[in-house]
């Protein structure tokens, strides 16, 4: 597949998209919410990790076996967390 | 697409192939690279999940000013790399040189602004070791938390220098017109890498500098 060359407009929408994002996490952590901040700041740099990766990274006009390469780099890394936290965070119950 | 091209190596059918074989191949390095900090992510995650207050304790120690500032400072820095890739994609030479440049500058930036940073913790005995005082009953938790912060942003900081240096040898090799429209495959390479690293950044942040600083 030909090079595709994405116009430097995008990329400054993205990099102001960005920075909105970074205060708007800073703000959000200003903001009592429980629980609910540490959500909202992962879901926040999430978001910006996947602007990052699509457009500056090229990813989303790029062919599908590295696209496949990202996304299963992604699920590994979610599986090592997920299982090592299922284990930690039920250790308690066996303990108290 | 010329396929006498003297970049091209002679496994490869055009430059479309060799192009797309190496923007795989730094894929593929970027994903040991989750790996490598996952690992770190992970420690980090199971220890705050033990020690939430002590962990929330010492972040407060950091400063969210100067995180916030080099936050901004790295997300700019991906956009003069993107838009140095943009400009040897169009084969603009001086343009090229203009955006690593910048692109070069902001990552000292940063790295100046965390020397700042590391300076402070060293003044204020953050720093884990013999020198380490933390007020409190859980100053041995704050001690884990201030080790992987070295470790989470000296690791970073690492991957900046070594971005920081490549961007170097993009620019002088710019400089004697290497890169073409045709061949530029070195400029995108190491911008995934710059943008990678950028990425770290961007769950280092909130993840040390932002835990309930609402108290």
């Amino acid at each position: 597949m030909p090079e595709h060359i994405a116009s430097p407009r995008i990329y400054l929408r993205i990099c102001a998209i960005l920075l909105a994002l970074t205060f708007l996490t800073w703000r959000a952590a200003l903001v009592d919410l429980g629980p609910w901040n540490l959500v909202l700041a992962l879901t926040i740099a999430f978001s910006k990790a996947t602007l990052v990766a699509l457009f500056f990274m090229h990813v989303r006009y790029s062919p599908r076996r590295t696209q496949l390469v990202v996304v299963a780099g992604i699920f590994w890394l979610g599986i090592m967390i997920l299982l090592t936290m299922s284990d930690y965070l039920t250790r308690h119950q066996l303990t108290s | 697409m010329s396929a006498a091209h003297s970049a091209l190596a002679e496994q490869f059918r055009d430059m479309e192939q060799q192009r797309e074989a190496s923007s795989l191949g730094m894929w593929v390095f970027l994903v040991t690279e989750i790996m490598f900090f996952g690992g770190l992510f992970l420690v980090y995650t199971v220890a705050r999940a033990m020690h939430p207050a002590a962990f929330a304790a010492a972040s407060r120690h950091l400063d969210v000013t100067l995180g916030g500032i080099n936050t901004a400072v790295l997300i700019v820095s991906s956009l003069t790399m993107a838009l140095a890739v943009y400009a040897a994609q169009v084969g603009r030479r001086r343009r090229l040189m203009g955006f690593l440049a910048l692109t070069m500058a902001l990552g000292c930036t940063f790295l100046i602004i965390k020397g700042f940073e590391y300076a402070d913790k060293f003044h204020h005995h953050l720093v884990p070791g013999s020198g380490f005082s933390f007020p409190g009953a859980e100053a041995s938790p704050a001690e884990m938390f201030f080790s992987l912060y070295f470790a989470m942003t000296g690791l970073h900081a690492l991957h900046m220098i070594i971005g920081v240096g490549l961007v170097a040898v993009l620019l002088v090799h710019a400089g004697r017109g290497r890169y073409t429209a045709e061949y530029h495959t070195p400029v995108e390479i190491s911008g995934l890498y710059w943008h990678f690293v950028d990425i770290i950044w961007i769950f280092l942040f909130p993840l040390l500098y932002l835990i309930d600083i609402h108290h």
